[in-house]
């Protein structure tokens, strides 16, 4: 057995320490050492994007990076996204449409929508289908996840958009 | 009850929405136990061979490691169906497919597990393989099974219904076809996971990502040979199912049996390239279409061969067999069909039910020859459907009851929004509405909402809905149906919070514990928003009567002037005068005793009665209809999906939000079928799988997936909750022929092989430059000696559903 390696960084706004054997991604390590399940693993491989998460910021693929590289960095998951018990405005979003069908890809999702809405706040269908193209979802075909992330950034623009009708009830 | 409806067809939040947004949401792998133990399972590197000798001891004498078990711990075997237990949790004798398990091993945590297992010495003798349906049917020896109807044949069945040969004779024009629809695979984005325990009671409970729990507690039962009432099966929240979690799996057996022999709870998660081994997916299968219509484009006969690559297990087969042969009589008028369908054993992973189970491939099938029908008689491919539909209220030839029949509306919204006019050739090259490179294609089809009857024998209902309402006005609405993300915990919420005028999101979902549910059998078919919504509107009536009774007696008012609605229980003609949800049921406990009430539900009886009538029979069918608009490239044989317009008949929407997710997501999965999904093997002996990994196994990603318009029509179907019926599998169906149709409209190739694919496109530009046949295709099928067909009067030649008498009936 290795013997475990201790890091020190910044997780969801607070400050952590977790000692792991030293060959473990960032996945394993804030899974199996943190018990924050809420980030979820489809391939493990940097196939499937549903291991997104976000470092320093920006988004990454956790099986694809050494726990030990978090060391010193801000490390947010989706238990991070909310504000207390006040969701996010992507999170509220996704759940009211359904863009969270099985919710397997969600949080992946989520992460990835909040970094594009941090660069981009008004971005078109194209840069959410762009900035979203590495995480696979099989449920939804997209669309409520696209609908979803624009009348989130509308909500946090701060202008009253309405998702047109068609959109919940289908076209007349 | 009150007319206006305060939950029914409105976009509610999904019951599990908040926590599935916020990582709160328990997934099986999720699951951690104290004095865990993990598993990792030996799999087969051989397609085919006789297993001489296992040696575990290597495995065993490793450190942390605790118990290994092989074939000969588990000797019994199982399978989804009665007629196919043909699985054994580790194999004993032989090994039928790469990735078939072998040994089984209990460490520390997982990478000891993954080191003992490289440590486990298989002897094996090789056998000669069988990989396809050709070889299946033509190569006797080796038998991959010692069962079925000979040779490496599974199942061999046929069927006629009123005399082919007479419609034939009747046409105006016979036209024959042969289609090859590869198999695919779910892709579900969460792994399948289970974790056992085992307790010191000696009772066994098991937590796993399963569509089933009640199939798989009834596998558990048999194979550990324990009293099923020491077994609980707790289906965790599926991460995606697709029909990918819905047998009993040998990983599930195999946790079970550690945790049993270690007294430690284990936990199996599975590496994405075993989920392509677990498989079940679609079916490759190869067909043969013959056709009779009138110059109308009437059909007056149809024969349809199917021949399905089952891979190395029965799984699901025999369903998918019939199932393949089944729908194709509910959509348009077919007066005579005759059936004959055979599924091959081949050295693969096992294929079974993936979403429109044995469906899409013969719609597919159906409605490209349909197309090439209508292109000979010179009709318009939307009038050659349109005029021919299948009556609402009607028997089919195989007697399949239709109900509400929706698919006249579905073709007309999307004809209508596609601005099909404008834009069709009109099957003339010379005068295109469209560029070159440009075109569109209309499909339709149809689905079960549910399966008539249950995959074992038994007069029992399909789903159990249990309520209880406590005295501080909890109501917890109890449910075996399992939630996979289609919103089946949601549907139970709505329709109790409806009936007893509350909040969904004041009840309490508990489902898919086989210890605390009532049965219901599970995520499949397309069944559960129809059957548990008609068990829980039973439930709920119940509970209301108690409620209304007691409160009745309380206001001195008749019990016809309740309504329960903003929870309340209240006098309609004088509305203040009431009481609070929790009052009312204070003063039924009160009156009653402990309020409990139980609904369920079993399907119509299906008007077929002949050997093979089980598959097919539903409560109700729902419709789709879809044109498809694509760019062809002619340089490189890319084909764009630009648009998709979808109309389903959906009966009546529980929540409109929900049921355009499914519709969306089904055309998504459509598109990936027809476009780019396929499980293939090197064509060698080994049979290895190309490429079992998700970067390799091409899906579409947001670049691929196409605009979507989507039509909901509503007309309620008398058989379905509200009138309610299923989206979850049927919008899937016409969108790979819509796109195969739209292709020929672009280019003038017809692509009878799916998923169509750059080079098969160049193939057939090519021979169509050359003067031939721009076509890419299977030409024949095998030859095949098919037993007498099972013959049966239609309903039209005054039959009653019963084979007819004097001949030789295949068993």
């Amino acid at each position: 057995m290795n013997s475990k390696r201790q890091i020190r960084f910044r997780l969801n706004g607070e400050e952590t320490e977790v000692a792991f054997a030293p060959h473990k991604t960032l996945l394993e390590v804030l899974r199996e050492d943190l018990n924050l399940t809420g980030t979820k693993h489809g391939c493990e491989l940097g196939e499937c994007g549903t291991c997104a998460l976000l470092v320093d910021g920006r988004s990454i693929l956790s099986c694809l990076m050494l726990g030990l590289e978090a060391e010193g960095r801000e490390v947010k998951t989706i238990e991070g996204m909310a504000n207390g018990a006040e969701l996010h405005p992507l999170q509220q979003t996704f759940a009211d449409l359904g863009a969270a069908q099985c919710g397997y890809c969600s949080p992946g999702f989520l992460l990835v929508a909040e970094e594009l809405l941090k660069k981009s706040p008004n971005p078109s269908r194209a840069e959410i289908q762009e900035a979203l193209s590495g995480n696979l979802c099989r449920c939804t075909g997209y669309i409520k996840i696209y609908e979803a992330v624009e009348l989130a950034a509308a909500r946090m623009r701060g202008e009253s958009y309405e998702l047109p009708k068609e959109s919940i009830y289908g076209l007349d | 009850m009150a007319n206006k409806l305060n939950v029914i067809g409105k976009p509610f939040r999904k019951v599990d929405a908040r926590a599935k947004c916020v990582g709160q949401t328990k997934f099986a792998d999720d699951i951690v136990l104290p004095r865990m133990l993990f598993c990792k399972i030996l799999r087969s590197h051989l397609p085919h061979a006789l297993i001489k000798k296992v040696d575990v001891s290597k495995a065993l004498a490793m450190p942390g490691v605790f118990a290994v078990i092989t074939g000969k711990d588990l000797p019994i075997s199982y399978g989804i169906l009665p007629v196919s237990q043909d699985e054994h949790a580790l194999c004993i004798n032989k090994v039928r497919f790469v990735g078939d398990p072998v040994a089984a091993v209990a460490a520390i945590d997982e990478d000891t597990a993954f080191d003992a297992m490289n440590v486990i010495e298989v002897e094996y003798e090789p056998l000669n393989t069988i990989s396809s349906i050709e070889e299946a049917v033509l190569i006797d020896e080796p038998r991959i099974h010692e069962y079925g109807d000979g040779g490496n044949v599974h199942k061999k069945v046929s069927l006629e219904f009123g005399n082919v040969e007479d419609g034939f004779a009747e046409a105006d024009l016979v036209r024959e076809d042969v289609f090859f629809y590869e198999g695919n695979t779910h892709l579900p984005m969460e792994q399948h996971a289970a974790v056992a325990h085992y307790d010191a009671d000696q009772k066994l409970t098991l937590w796993s990502a399963t569509q089933t729990p009640h199939y798989v507690h009834r596998a558990l039962a048999k194979v550990l040979e324990m009293p099923a009432s020491h077994i609980r099966v707790i289906a965790t929240p599926n991460g995606g199912g697709f029909g990918g979690k819905s047998d009993p799996f040998n990983h599930e057996v195999a946790v079970c049996k550690l945790a049993m022999i270690t007294g430690r709870p284990v936990k199996v998660t599975l590496t994405r390239e075993e989920v392509f081994y677990c498989h079940r997916g679609r079916h490759p299968v190869l067909m043969k279409v013959k056709t009779g219509v009138k110059n109308d484009g009437a059909i007056t006969a149809m024969h349809f061969q199917s021949f399905l690559d089952g891979g190395a297990y029965g799984s699901y087969g025999v369903a998918s067999t019939f199932y393949t042969g089944a729908l194709q009589t509910v959509t348009y008028e077919v007066p005579r069909y005759k059936f004959q369908g055979l599924r091959a054993f081949t050295n693969k992973p096992p294929c079974g039910p993936k979403r429109g189970h044995g469906t899409p491939q013969p719609r597919y099938a159906l409605e490209v020859h349909l197309d090439k029908i209508a292109e000979q008689l010179r009709i318009d491919p939307v009038d050659i459907r349109r005029k021919h539909l299948v009556a609402p209220n009607s028997v089919t030839a195989n007697y399949l009851r239709v109900g509400s029949m929706g698919l006249d509306k579905c073709i007309d919204k999307v004809v209508e929004g596609s601005d099909w006019k404008n834009r069709f050739s009109g099957w003339d090259p010379d005068h295109r509405k469209l560029p070159f490179g440009k075109g569109i294609g209309i499909a339709c089809s149809s689905y079960i909402c549910g399966a008539g009857l249950p995959i074992y024998w038994n007069n029992m209902p399909q789903s159990g809905v249990q309520l209880r309402l406590d005295r501080q006005g909890g109501v917890c609405v109890m449910c075996g149906s399992i939630d996979i993300g289609q919103g089946s915990d949601s549907i139970l919420a709505y329709i109790v919070a409806e009936i007893l005028g509350i909040d969904p999101f004041d009840i309490r979902v508990v489902t898919a514990d086989t210890d605390l549910t009532p049965v219901d059998l599970g995520s499949y078919s397309s069944r559960v928003t129809l059957m548990t919504g008609n068990a829980s509107i039973q439930a709920a009536e119940r509970a209301r009567e108690l409620l209304v009774m007691a409160v009745a007696e309380k206001l001195g008012v008749p019990i016809e002037n309740l309504s329960l609605a903003e929870r309340r229980v209240f006098d309609v003609e004088n509305p203040e005068l009431g009481v609070s949800f929790a009052e009312a049921v204070v003063l039924a406990e009160s009156k009653f005793g402990t309020i409990g009430t139980v609904g369920s539900y079993t399907p119509p009886r299906s008007p077929g009665k002949y050997k093979g009538s089980g598959v097919g029979p539903s409560p109700a069918y729902s419709y789709s209809a879809a044109v498809a608009e694509v760019d062809v490239n002619p340089d490189t044989g890319i084909v764009t999906v630009e648009r998709v317009w979808i109309a389903h008949d959906i009966g009546r929407s529980i929540n409109p939000v929900l049921v355009m997710g499914q519709v969306e997501g089904s055309v998504y999965m459509g598109l990936g079928e027809i476009l780019m999904e396929e499980m293939t093997y090197r064509t060698n002996r080994n049979v290895v799988h190309k490429f079992p990994s998700l970067l390799e196994y091409k899906s579409p990603t947001t670049m691929e997936m196409c605009d979507v318009k989507t039509y909901l029509i509503e007309d309620p179907d008398p058989n379905g909750p509200y009138g309610a019926k299923e989206v979850g599998q049927g919008p899937l169906l016409p969108v790979p022929p819509a796109v195969a149709n739209a292709v020929y409209d672009a280019v003038g190739v017809r692509i009878d092989e799916v998923p169509i694919t750059p080079e098969k496109v160049m193939r057939a530009l090519r021979e169509k430059s050359r003067g031939r046949d721009g076509r890419y295709g299977p030409d024949s099928v095998p030859p095949v000696s098919w037993p007498d067909p099972l013959r049966v009067l239609t309903p039209a030649e005054g039959g009653d559903g019963t084979e007819m008498p004097h001949v030789a009936v295949h068993s």
